[in-house]
């Protein structure tokens, strides 16, 4: 299993029948790819939809029925669509129950910096702020380090998002929570020793007595 | 509400105007009031809007063509032209957090001064807003922000110009209708009225000054 699917495949779990579930570009899309048939989300792409599906077949594309990245999407039985004040009233007013959105630092306190690298990138934060600042339920969904560097970190370097910290940190290493103020190793992936973990990680982790492995068991096409 | 050439809409637009345009990386977007904004020239325009789409696509044509001297938007990403400009010095970005960017529109188009917003609190989205207090939790003050022109894309146009608009085309569209001192709307079908029912209009037509004429 590589990487990004290891990570949509755990968050995948964290998801319950009836949620309201923003995903993000990138790994984050590929969450609803490991959602059980026969679980209801509600997916919001906060360009105005809730009901958002899979891309349609081809030739089915409509250019007034895209994601948040432009892209075409189809819509599923019981699909909203509604104006940007809505769906971000939606986003920050407690509706939205969770949020999955990629991450390029978090630091120990689960504070997250993922909208600009400044001089480099600047594209501009978009909903992120608004996402993490008023989701119920916010994950990072991201590589643990990049260019060698351990993207959890002391202190965030980068502009932060928002002065909420995160929920939950899923990589290709581990599930690292925020739920005691300070980040806390929950899992570590399969093959994966704590003592890997610790060496990647730049920020000082809390690590309880037992740390069990992520479980795909239950998972379709569970990893060998 | 009067029907209007594509030319004669896009003459009333003077140089260094503040447009509202439509869209979400260019879906919503009326591409035709934007194509005549590049082939009249315009120049020294400000662009409020979610994005600027991607080069060649609604409003990245202006970004390209020269027409925009400052873009009050959430996010830049998927336009290297109006990245690189950014660094160049040859555009203004101010960019805005998207929920708060909406609000502030909606707030002028619905007589008010401002919202209270959580959104940006010790970030930089901070910088030069006022923070405010209520029952012990802070806000930002997120100002009202008007403009001359709103460009429109619809769905459906009654003679009137009564708005239906299209699922994800809708995005700013309907709070921009609201929030302009002209608003120009470029609609993919025009139908009789009565078409349209009461309870399915958007936008009412005492918002609408200009159709675009098919």
């Amino acid at each position: 299993m590589d990487a990004p699917t290891l990570i949509a495949r755990r968050i995948a779990q964290e998801l319950r029948p009836g949620m309201l579930a923003n995903l993000g570009v990138g790994i984050p899309t590929r969450v609803a790819n490991y959602v059980p048939n026969d679980m209801h989300i509600y997916f919001q792409s906060e360009n105005g939809l809730i009901g958002t599906g899979p891309i349609p077949q081809e030739g089915m594309a409509q250019a007034y029925l895209t994601d948040a990245a432009g892209q075409p999407v189809s819509a599923l039985p019981g699909a909203a669509t509604f104006d940007s004040a809505i769906s971000f009233g939606l986003i920050r007013g407690g509706h939205l129950d969770l949020t999955v959105l990629g991450g390029l630092q978090v630091d120990q306190n689960g504070l997250l910096a993922n909208w600009t690298i400044p001089g480099k990138m600047v594209p501009g934060m978009g909903g992120a702020m608004d996402l993490v600042t008023g989701a119920r339920r916010v994950i990072v969904a991201m590589q643990h380090s990049a260019k060698g560097k351990s993207k959890i970190v002391r202190r965030c370097s980068l502009p932060l998002t928002s002065l909420r910290p995160v929920d939950l940190v899923v990589t290709e290493l581990a599930v690292i929570g925020f739920a005691g103020g300070h980040a806390t190793l929950l899992e570590t992936a399969p093959g994966v020793t704590v003592q890997d973990v610790l060496a990647a990680t730049e920020a000082e982790l809390v690590v309880p007595d037992r740390v069990p492995q992520m479980n795909f068991a239950d998972a379709e096409g569970a990893p060998s | 509400m009067k029907t209007v050439d594509v030319e004669d809409a896009v003459a009333m637009i003077p140089d260094g105007a503040s447009l509202m345009i439509g869209g979400f990386m260019g879906v919503g977007t009326p591409e035709r009031l934007i194509d005549e904004l590049a082939r009249q020239g315009k120049r020294g325009l400000t662009v409020i809007a979610n994005d600027t789409a991607t080069p060649g696509r609604g409003i990245g044509k202006l970004v390209t063509a020269g027409s925009v001297r400052k873009a009050i938007v959430s996010h830049i990403g998927l336009n290297p032209d109006t990245q690189r400009k950014l660094l160049a010095g040859e555009i203004e970005v101010e960019l805005v957090p998207q929920g708060s960017l909406v609000e502030r529109l909606r707030a002028a188009g619905h007589g008010l001064g401002g919202v209270l917003t959580p959104t940006g609190i010790g970030t930089a989205a901070e910088e030069g807003k006022r923070r405010i207090e209520v029952d012990g939790v802070p806000y930002l003050l997120e100002t009202a922000l008007g403009a001359d022109f709103a460009l429109v894309e619809a769905f459906l146009s009654d003679y009137y110009g009564n708005l239906v608009y299209a699922l994800t085309a809708r995005n700013f569209n309907p709070v921009i209708a609201m929030a302009a001192r002209t608003v120009i709307v470029d609609a993919a079908h025009i139908v009789p009225v009565g078409m349209i029912s009461p309870d399915h209009v958007v936008t009412p037509a005492v918002l609408v000054d200009y159709l675009l004429a098919h």
